[in-house]
């Protein structure tokens, strides 16, 4: 669950990122999160992962708000997100499963419990067969999924992705939006940053357009009032 | 955060793998540590073996307390007891001036000449030993204004050497050593600065994915800890070997009337100091580059 209000983001040099931004995304909803370049896109998904904090306004995320958390309580409310990014962020060396593993061993499992779920995860984006491969043994679709097996293995209630289709041919973007929306189908809450139209067009979702820090549409079926370039 | 052995496992793993990765530094801060403990060591052995020395001066007897002439045997020897007292003094022995006048024969080899020498023109006397000659003018002091002591003697250019000899390698000991705390810890903090720097990606990761700082701390602390325990061990092994053939060395150079303190006097609480530098300097050292370096 998401709910941004009246959100104001001031960069430490003046940049004024967004201008009151305001929208809600429920438990169990799909959204792309459209604009052009500059217009504040990455700015939304740090300020949900805590990286950044709202000059202004209120951010709540599954629950907890942004400005109140406690620097302790972060990794508990991250453990709730799953991150993707456009450059996957793998770690060169390990394998998938270790990877994978890896955002396991981080929040406390157990070897056993890492044994049982790590295959599911990684059987569910389809890389079975690559289990034991290294990230650079894997095409960019690849390296991609391994990326979301990573943000789902600790079961997060929110899905969040940063462009995940920015370095793939449009028949892997697809793939890729399908897999989003099928673990959203499962359950989870998705929002997806992402410049690619005719995908966005073809998904018939719900599209938050954003430009110059201000949402300018917020709609169902893919519709969106602006070009991207 | 609950404790477990798979965590445990897994922060020795990293911290081990990580030394590897950069095998040079880790290297550096091992040498770096036993360069420390080394001097720190030679330093130790050699205040032991100066108050080894002392100690053997404090049982030879440095003062000689006379007693007032017109004092009784039997007053005279009332007065042990409140020698006794005196601070610092470690026992007292009473002689007689009929048995310091055998003494005094003794040490002459024609004893015919002092053969019909008057015990009563001696006075009787204390030997007076004390704890530590570092404070012998003050024990002189005090025993001056002993009612019924007469004179108080003392040897003191041996004595006095010996404690500024002492004091000389303590001060200079604790400079040195003060430094090279800082020199290790530098180097120490720059190594683990050094595994932060190549594991930023890693930590971005773990931040993303919900990592604790503790966590994330743990494999840099362990990295800390192992080297600091390869160092002090290291040390520790060269400082034995070393001063075992050093002593050998003396021993059988007979020109010295001296013999070294043998090791096993100090193996146990040198053993646990270099433990704890080691742990110290190692955990300190990447608490530091922590503190500076893993913001959240
Ligand atoms: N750390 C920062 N410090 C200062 N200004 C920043 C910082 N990060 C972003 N900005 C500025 O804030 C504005 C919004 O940036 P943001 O990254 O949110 O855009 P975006 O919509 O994600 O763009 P893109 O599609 O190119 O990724 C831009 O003008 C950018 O230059
Ligand atoms: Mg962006």
């Amino acid at each position: 669950m998401i709910r941004l209000t009246d959100v104001f983001k001031v960069y430490a040099n003046g940049t004024k990122a967004l201008k009151g931004v305001t929208f809600t995304l429920n438990t169990g909803e799909f959204a792309f999160l459209v604009g052009p370049s500059g217009s504040g896109k990455s700015t939304i998904i740090k300020l949900l992962t805590g990286e950044v904090a709202p000059t202004d306004g209120q951010v709540v995320v599954n629950g907890y708000d942004m400005e109140r958390i406690r620097m302790s309580k972060m990794p508990y409310l991250r453990r709730t997100i799953g991150v993707i990014f456009q450059d996957f962020r793998l770690i060169e060396g390990k394998t998938v499963f270790e990877n994978v593993a890896f955002a396991m061993r981080v929040v406390g499992a157990s070897n056993k419990e890492i044994r049982q779920r790590v295959p599911y995860v990684v059987e569910l984006v389809g890389l079975e067969n690559k289990i034991n491969a290294k990230p650079d043994e894997l095409s960019g679709g690849e390296q991609q999924r391994v990326a979301i097996a990573r943000a789902l293995v600790n079961n997060p209630s929110l899905i969040i992705a940063d462009e995940p289709t920015g370095n793939l041919d449009p028949a892997r973007s697809l793939e890729i939006l399908l897999l989003l929306q099928k673990i959203n189908e499962l359950g989870t809450t998705v929002l997806i940053v992402t410049h690619e139209k005719p995908l966005v067009d073809r998904l018939s979702m719900r599209v938050i357009a954003i430009d110059g820090g201000r949402i300018i549409s917020d709609g169902m079926d893919g519709y969106y009032n602006y070009e991207v370039e | 955060m609950k404790w477990s052995r798979n965590r445990t496992g897994y922060y020795l793993k990293e911290g081990v793998s990580s030394i590897f990765n950069h095998s040079l530094m880790s290297f550096a801060s091992i040498c770096i540590i036993i360069a420390f403990l080394l001097i720190m060591g030679s330093f130790i052995l050699l205040a032991v073996n100066i108050n080894d020395i002392i100690g053997g001066l404090e049982d030879e007897n440095i003062i000689l307390a006379y007693i007032d002439e017109y004092l009784s045997e039997f007053e005279a020897r009332a007065l042990g007891a409140e020698l006794a007292r005196t601070a610092n003094v470690s026992r007292v022995n009473f002689i007689t001036r009929e048995e310091a006048l055998e003494r005094f024969i003794g040490r002459h080899e024609e004893t015919g000449r002092f053969a019909d020498v008057d015990p009563t023109w001696l006075r009787h006397r204390f030997e007076v030993f004390v704890e530590d000659i570092a404070f012998i003018s003050d024990t002189l002091h005090e025993m001056r204004t002993i009612y019924g002591i007469e004179r108080v003697n003392a040897n003191l250019t041996v004595a006095r050497a010996l404690v500024s000899v002492r004091t000389i390698v303590t001060g200079i000991s604790v400079v040195i050593i003060a430094v090279l705390l800082a020199i290790s810890l530098f180097i120490m903090s720059n190594t683990i600065k050094l595994a932060t720097y190549e594991r930023r990606e890693e930590i971005a990761i773990m931040r993303m994915v919900g990592a604790t700082n503790s966590f994330i701390r743990w494999p840099f602390i362990t990295e800390g800890f192992i080297l600091g325990f390869l160092g002090s061990m290291a040390s520790y092994a060269v400082l034995w070997s070393l001063y075992g053939i050093m002593a050998g060395r003396v021993y059988n150079f007979e020109a010295f009337f001296i013999n070294l303190v043998p090791f096993s006097v100090v193996s146990v609480p040198v053993f646990f100091l270099f433990a704890a530098i080691g742990f110290g300097v190692g955990v300190g050292g990447s608490g530091l580059a922590l503190n500076k370096y893993l913001k959240v």
